[in-house]
């Protein structure tokens, strides 16, 4: 770790140091202080020319203080004296005003990490804006390189971002590390006589040398834009619907939505209740392992202090554990799960099977490629989304199709998934391989 | 209103520049050192906000957050280019060191002046009062507690409920080598009351709420907020009765006021100046034809008082307008920032927007709806043998290069022989933008704006928005259930 960073995170320590002080001349019984400080470079290339170059430097902090069960928060990113007090004595004066709360409070002081590990998550790029139009434009050089049919571009970009964060509260818990963020990525579009198509690929990692290379992010963005042409519609009809990869993880994350404790607490998720209970069939096993290294979701504790760490979610379709922070864990009479502020890399374990060997699997039906809207109720599990993707028949794929939506409940659809794939999308904090559902309504023509 | 443009510019510049001792003259020497370089345009944006908000949960509020914003973001283009810096302090050397960096997108050039000040005369569209004090801090709570209590006394099926009141109180500030020199202080406020209901083991959501640039006065008249309560509770008991949906093509009525998120993902986005100047939308190049029936005028409109979209100058310090996008159907334009108008050889027409002055301005909508037609809401749904009645929505989305896009209902009806018969589940619409105007067969009489709801998200930045339309009768649109 370099001296500059040390200083970094001292330089902030201090500050919620002095934060922490200052909440408790205040009178407050308890507080607690997040800061942060990001500094970075995003710049754009479309057809070959620079579009946009952006640096960016953000810092803040968020207080939030304790007078017994009542509770104020307050944020700033003025970080003089004068800025700070503000800030405290304005998260002072909200907690004159707000209930008692018989849940709220810090999180245990047992329960906050002693031991902060090293996750292996920082590789500073000393990048130059000239290095970094010269990568976005191999990338975009590539797309448009790729087939001639590829008639405009959104352009492909390359950004950079370094960034330290900082969480300190009044039980003596202070912990700080560091991060860094590289990403790169690209859209072009395609035409014919039925109008245009577009698509996009990124990459993104902690280190830029597992960045995918500039021509490969070019020539995955065109290859998957040129698939689209001749996109068509289908009859409404009820078939298997097979989500490829870098769509399925979103499943997966409205099962976490649905677990998560304030969904719980409030009684409003599809999930409500099922700890213990079979809500996927029994080859599904999930897993949270929020001490990865060098990958994007680890962390070493979560934003009240609680130390992280590995568990599974659902083993043998069951599901284990909900998704619960100090305040959710109170409500229901539980304890935290170190989630404060989401999960930490969610692992669907991979099956046996390639996407190719899925589509056998799965016959005739539809392949998803792109979800659109939000239109999906936490609190029944309905879900209705508009889609994109490829019309199967016999294993294979034989055509495009847009302008169509997939509707079906996410608990019957859990309960239906018929195979998890082995192409894991590792990108997000979601890594999930695409996922065979039994059978969902397409709405089309 | 009473209060001249003129005083504001100089009262936000007394709040912005003087707290640092910086004037006039030092933001036309930063300009100025930009000028160096082959840049076409440059400009400095600061600001300073205020937001808060108090939210109540299980009968009590539990959580009030208060937050300060401050900067400045100094922004260069040649050409095509934009080069972008900004700092959270507001002082000579962060601005020179955000300048310096902003004008490496071009080359060391023919020294170029910065214009003479012209102060803009924007529009006075809402007062610049500043929300936050407007109501005492207990009256808040009390007003939340209020609607808390009422929600559940209307029906015994009432479980949750979760109510927010919310303000900001924006103050910004624009100087720009073409001279443009603007300021607008901008109040914007909301209240949202959500409930769950329970019924023979079925739960159910509904959610209502509203606001405006002006102050939580606003709640209480008219007993707004109470409306909002009850519109929630009403929304969810409809909810508890409703079936599967239908999945197929069919003929779809659109509910006056909010359903307009239609406008505004079918066509709206599609209209932005920075998608038709690269010809990345599916309405490239397209002013002129028709694009929608006849039946159809939709306009983009930034300058009707107190609305949520509304602006007095937009980010780049120009007016709002009253842009006519389709006008019976034919496409009449486009909505532009100064950069897309630039290269477009036409100009901005006061859509210039950005979430902050830590983002770059880019072409947003503000207040986009439709004009009244001739039927009566009821005749529209008469006209209809087999077809949903969506009166309600979530959010939509829009690819706008294919023109495909989504909207999500959240309180439909099924319409059979002329009558509404059930409710049903909610479902998301789908359909193609250049198309689905064209297939309006009927427009109302009853033209409304949506309550003050919609936040519009591009390229990761938010903006408020409004959205309006009378009743309309789309004759074929995809819709999303699950029943065959």
């Amino acid at each position: 770790m370099s001296r500059d960073i040390l200083k970094a995170q001292a330089s902030l320590e201090a500050v919620a140091d002095q934060v922490l002080q200052f909440a408790k001349a205040q009178g407050a019984s308890a507080a607690e202080a997040a800061l942060s400080e990001e500094s970075g470079l995003s710049v754009n290339v479309r057809l070959g020319d620079v579009e946009t170059i952006e640096f960016n430097k953000d810092k803040g902090l968020g207080i939030t203080v304790y007078f017994g069960q009542r509770k104020g928060t307050a944020s700033t990113a003025d970080f003089s004296s004068g800025g700070l007090e503000d800030a405290v004595r304005a998260a002072c004066s909200i907690a004159t005003f707000t209930a008692e709360d018989p849940y709220a409070g810090l999180a245990d002081a047992e329960r906050m990490a002693t031991e902060i590990p090293d996750l292996d998550l920082y590789y500073p790029w000393d990048i130059s804006p000239e290095t970094a139009i010269e990568l976005a434009t191999e990338c975009e050089d590539a797309a448009r390189g790729y087939d001639e049919r590829i008639s405009n571009s959104e352009g492909a970009s390359l950004s950079s971002h370094e960034g330290t964060r900082v969480y300190a509260n009044s039980h003596g818990f202070m912990g700080s590390y560091s991060t860094t963020r590289h990403s790169m990525s690209c859209s072009v579009i395609v035409e014919d006589d039925n109008g245009m198509q577009r698509d996009y690929w990124y990459s993104v990692a902690r280190d830029r040398h597992d960045l995918e290379a500039a021509t490969a992010v070019g020539e995955k963005t065109a290859a998957r834009t040129l698939q689209r042409l001749g996109g068509r519609r289908i009859d409404t009809c009820k078939v298997p619907v097979l989500f490829s990869a870098d769509v399925a993880g979103s499943l997966v994350s409205h099962m976490i939505s649905g677990i998560r404790g304030g969904s719980l607490y409030r009684k409003s998720s599809f999930l409500l209740d099922k700890l213990g209970e079979q809500i996927f069939p029994e080859f599904v096993h999930i897993h949270e392992r929020p001490h990865m290294k060098k990958v994007l979701g680890s962390a070493p504790y979560d934003s009240e202090g609680v130390a992280t760490y590995a568990r599974d979610l659902v083993r043998d379709g069951v599901l284990q554990g909900y998704v619960l922070d100090s305040y959710s864990a109170r409500k229901l009479k539980m304890e935290s799960t170190g989630n404060s502020g989401g999960v930490h890399n969610v692992l669907i374990e991979p099956g046996e099977l390639d996407q190719q060997a899925l589509l056998r699997e799965m016959g005739t039906g539809l392949l998803v490629t792109e979800l659109l809207g939000m239109g999906v109720n936490i609190v029944t599990g309905d879900y209705s989304r508009g889609a994109a993707g490829f019309w199967v028949e016999n294993g294979v794929i034989a055509y495009p199709v847009d302008e169509i939506t997939i509707a079906g409940n996410l608990a019957d659809m859990f309960m239906q998934l018929q195979a998890v794939g082995n192409d894991i999308d590792h990108r997000g904090n979601i890594k999930c391989g695409s996922l065979l559902i039994d059978a969902m309504t397409i709405a089309g023509t | 209103m009473n209060m001249t443009m003129d005083t504001s510019i100089d009262s936000v510049a007394q709040q912005l520049l003087a707290p640092s001792g910086l004037d006039m003259s030092n933001l036309e020497q930063v300009l100025g050192s930009i000028m160096t370089h082959d840049v076409d345009y440059a400009d400095l944006y600061f600001q300073a906000s205020r937001f808060e908000s108090w939210t109540l949960e299980d009968g009590i509020v539990t959580d009030g957050v208060h937050s300060v914003e401050r900067g400045v973001g100094a922004r260069a283009v040649s050409g095509e280019k934009s080069g972008f810096a900004y700092s959270d302090e507001i002082a000579l050397p962060s601005l020179q060191a955000a300048a310096t960096a902003a004008r490496a997108i071009a080359r060391q050039g023919q020294d170029k002046s910065v214009k003479a000040w012209s102060r803009s005369a924007g529009h006075s569209l809402y007062l610049p009062t500043d929300p936050l004090g407007s109501l005492g801090d207990k009256a808040k709570i009390e007003l939340l507690e209020m609607l808390d209590r009422e929600a559940r006394k209307l029906d015994p099926r009432v479980k949750e409920v979760i109510a927010s009141l919310a303000g900001g109180y924006d103050s910004i500030l624009l100087a720009a080598t073409d001279g443009t020199h603007a300021a607008d202080v901008r109040p914007l406020v909301r209240l949202n009351v959500s409930v769950i209901v329970e019924q023979d083991g079925r739960r159910e959501q509904g959610s209502a709420g509203g606001g405006c640039r002006q102050d939580y006065q606003y709640f209480i008249d008219e007993e707004r907020g109470l409306g909002y309560a009850k519109e929630a509770v009403r929304q969810a008991l409809v909810n508890l009765e409703a079936q599967s949906a239908p999945a197929g093509t069919m003929q779809v009525v659109l509910g006056a006021g909010w359903p307009g998120i239609l406008l505004h993902e079918a066509i709206g986005h599609g209209l932005e100046g920075d998608f038709n100047r690269k010809g990345t939308s599916a309405f490239s190049g397209r002013v002129g034809e028709r694009v929608a029936s006849d039946l159809c005028t939709v306009v983009d409109d930034g300058t009707l008082a107190h609305r949520r979209g509304s602006l007095n100058v937009d980010d780049e310090g120009v007016p709002s307008e009253n842009t006519v996008l389709i006008e019976k159907g034919v496409l009449k334009g486009y909505m532009q920032d100064k950069l897309n108008a630039r290269l477009m050889g036409v100009a901005s027409t006061g859509n210039g927007r950005r979430e902050s002055y830590a983002h770059l301005p880019m072409p947003r909508m503000t207040n986009t709806y439709m004009l009244p037609g001739q039927h009566a809401s009821e005749e529209i749904i008469a006209s209809v043998k087999n077809g949903l009645y969506a009166v309600n929505f979530g959010g939509g989305q829009v690819d706008i290069t294919s023109g495909k896009f989504v909207f999500s209902a959240s309180e439909a009806y099924m319409i059979e022989d002329g009558k509404i018969t059930y409710p049903v589940k909610g479902a998301t619409l789908i359909g193609n933008g250049p198309d689905v105007l064209q297939r309006v067969t009927m427009v109302g009489d009853d033209l409304s704006l949506d309550p003050g709801v919609g936040t519009c998200g591009k390229e990761g930045q938010s903006v408020p928005v409004g959205v309006g339309q009378p009743t309309l009768l789309i004759d074929g649109l995809t819709v999303g259930g699950t029943d065959v």
